[in-house]
């Protein structure tokens, strides 16, 4: 086990699987020379040139439409778009050709693209830079979603979707890109569609991933402190789901505390207390909660964005109303 | 022109297959049989014959909605054509795709598209990867006059320029985009003007000339595989039907659509064919009623077909 940043575990794993198979390269702004934007790609245009680390043109979306091409072409693209919020300039080249294309043709065609996105606030980017879209994405049959909270996880699933012959939306929260983690030494994947339980308890199950993994780990040990045991199940991957973790977990606890940095209306987080309502009920002692941000696009002024964004002290008294 | 008889014959056959394979299915869609949309190829066969005569096994092809000229130009199985339209399970796509999906993997081709404008980047990316696997091959993408003001044509043709890669844009200027003619939806005369924009070369065809496209993107395709970069190839022609099948065409006169068949690319070649003493008048009906066997063993393949499963429905979504 070393320490590393998360984002120096993407890096990793990005410089792994380009050594391990010469058919993957990344294309994106500034990710050559420069490192990228959030300096994810530091060094590997140094380690494997410009044939292979591709600085683009401002153009999301021949970006994404040029590597989906490239990849039913038989190459394994890993393309970077700079802020989440950039989605809807490459939009369709994502939802209507990557995802669909295998389908479409009758299984006759397959789409190994990895496409990298940096999402999240807390910084001030405001309404156009802060954005975390999964929602948008997990509706859309043909894509995989992953959203690692830890430098461990994001190495280990980063390496496993740039292997997966399907087209994979990574996100990146790029608030955690500094934070600091145990990263296992050598050669290790972790594969799509397995959550993973980050805190054991027997009180409350509290679902929460990428940035808000932290928030409610933190939220835990408050909790801990006033004795309610809090689990805490990390989904790791949205699409596909691993249902069998977060019922497990209700199971045993019976009560579910969704949290998510997206805005609550139509976030992923319906989807998963759905999921529950329909299918696990009979495990739950109270209703489901949610936690998300509020219905407004993300302000500008610090005060703001800082009520905005789901913190520990909301976590901490939706538990507590369980009780 | 170096061409021999039996390639210029070739060219002639490949035209009529289009042309009758489109008639049949305007005849199928009008008794209600095929579902969806249908966009045809009529009057533009010359177009994707002429380019296609000079792809080879590991070249590429991006397409439209308009696709099935470019499907049969290319060499798809116009049995799993028609059964691909008729949404039969012996479809190129299982009958998952229909019309404007329609895709053969293995001839390269990366589909129709419901998307206008969708194929200039999957084309870009295709022009990536030969260059990246060094296979020698081209992506040739085909795309008509409306998709010219999409912002996927902008980013496409920049990115080919800018990284040089291997792919021939053929612009289908075929007047229309459903009711807005080019004069309407575009300020320029000539969609082989905005090449300059991107640092390449575009020229202007007579797309109802199946030997003006055949040389041009002979050129084209030769100087793009020796690593000499992208190319437009504006090519004028015309859709004699609608849009799509049941358009009403209010929006243009008899007289225009006259004047673009008196020019109809089949007749003139086979004139012309005559004319040079390439072929009778026999050896070209000859060829007209092998055409016709194919196409109507193709509808009864696509009428013999089952519909798929039930279980299709959701195979595919993902590779395992």
């Amino acid at each position: 086990m070393a320490e590393k940043t998360y984002s120096q575990a993407i890096n990793e794993a990005l410089e792994e699987e380009m050594l391990r198979d010469d058919k993957v390269y990344i294309l994106g702004e500034d990710v050559g020379a420069f490192g990228g934007c959030f300096g994810v790609t530091t060094g590997l245009f140094d380690k494997f040139g410009g044939e292979r680390v591709i600085d683009s043109s401002l153009s999301e979306t021949a970006i994404v439409g040029s590597c989906v091409g490239a990849a039913v072409a038989g190459l394994r693209p890993v393309p970077e778009i700079m802020f989440a919020d950039f989605l809807g300039v490459c939009l369709d080249e994502l939802f209507n050709q990557g995802a669909k294309i295998r389908y479409m043709f009758g299984g006759k065609a397959k789409v190994p693209m990895t496409l990298r996105l940096a999402c999240g606030g807390g910084f001030s980017g405001a309404a156009q830079h802060s954005q975390s879209l999964e929602a948008w994405v997990c509706h859309v049959p043909g894509l995989k979603v992953v959203m690692p909270s830890t430098a461990a996880d994001a190495k280990g699933l980063l390496k496993a979707a740039i292997r997966d012959d399907n087209p994979v939306v990574f996100l990146e929260h790029k608030g955690l890109y500094g934070v600091m983690g145990e990263v296992p030494e050598g050669e290790y994947t972790i594969p799509l569609g397995k959550a993973d339980i980050k805190r054991e308890g027997k009180d409350v199950t509290i679902f929460a991933y990428s940035s808000m993994l932290h928030t409610a780990l933190a939220a835990a040990e408050t909790l801990a402190q006033q004795g309610i045991e809090a689990e805490v199940v990390d989904p790791r991957t949205l699409v596909p789901f691993d249902k069998e973790t977060l019922y497990k977990s209700i199971e045993k606890t019976g009560k579910l505390l969704i949290v998510h940095e997206a805005v609550k209306q139509g976030g992923f987080g319906g989807e998963v207390a759905a999921m529950v309502a329909e299918e696990a009920f009979d495990f739950l002692d109270a209703p489901i909660k949610r936690i998300g941000a509020p219905f407004a696009p993300i302000p500008f002024s610090a005060k703001l964005e800082g009520a905005y964004i789901p913190d520990e002290a909301k976590i901490v008294a939706a538990v507590k109303s369980f009780f | 022109m170096a061409l021999k008889k039996e390639q210029m014959l070739d060219l002639y056959r490949k035209m009529r297959t289009i042309r009758e394979f489109e008639e049949t299915v305007a005849k199928f869609f009008s008794q209600g049989e095929i579902p969806g949309f249908v966009h045809l190829y009529i009057g533009e066969e010359a177009v994707a014959t002429g380019a296609c005569a000079h792809l080879e096994k590991q070249d590429y092809i991006a397409s439209t909605h308009r696709g099935h000229g470019h499907a049969i130009a290319r060499g798809a199985s116009i049995n799993k054509m028609m059964a691909e339209i008729f949404g039969r399970s012996d479809g190129l796509c299982k009958g998952k795709g229909g019309s404007m999906h329609i895709a053969d993997m293995e001839l390269g081709f990366l589909g129709a598209n419901g998307i206008v404008g969708a194929g200039l980047p999957l084309a870009v990316g295709a022009g990536f990867a030969a260059k990246y696997m060094k296979t020698n091959g081209v992506a040739v993408c085909f795309f008509g006059d409306a998709s010219s003001n999409r912002g996927t044509f902008h980013e496409s043709l920049n990115m080919a320029s800018v990284q040089k890669l291997p792919v021939v844009f053929i612009n289908e200027n075929n007047g229309y985009g459903i009711s807005m003619s080019f004069k309407r939806h575009s300020n320029i005369t000539d969609i082989a003007d905005r090449a300059a924009a991107y640092g390449m070369p575009g020229i202007v065809v007579d797309g109802n000339d199946v030997m003006a496209v055949y040389e041009a993107a002979e050129e084209a395709i030769k100087r793009a595989r020796a690593g000499g970069g992208p190319i437009l190839i504006e090519c004028k022609t015309y859709r004699q039907h609608g849009h799509f099948e049941g358009d009403a065409c209010t929006y243009r006169t008899d007289e225009e659509l006259n004047a673009w068949k008196a020019k109809d690319p089949l007749p003139r070649f086979s004139q012309r064919l005559q004319e040079m003493k390439i072929a009778t008048e026999a050896e070209i009906k000859q060829i007209d009623t092998e055409v016709t066997k194919v196409i109507t063993d193709a509808v009864e393949y696509a009428h013999n077909s089952p519909e798929p499963e039930l279980s299709e429905l959701t195979t595919d979504v993902y590779c395992d």
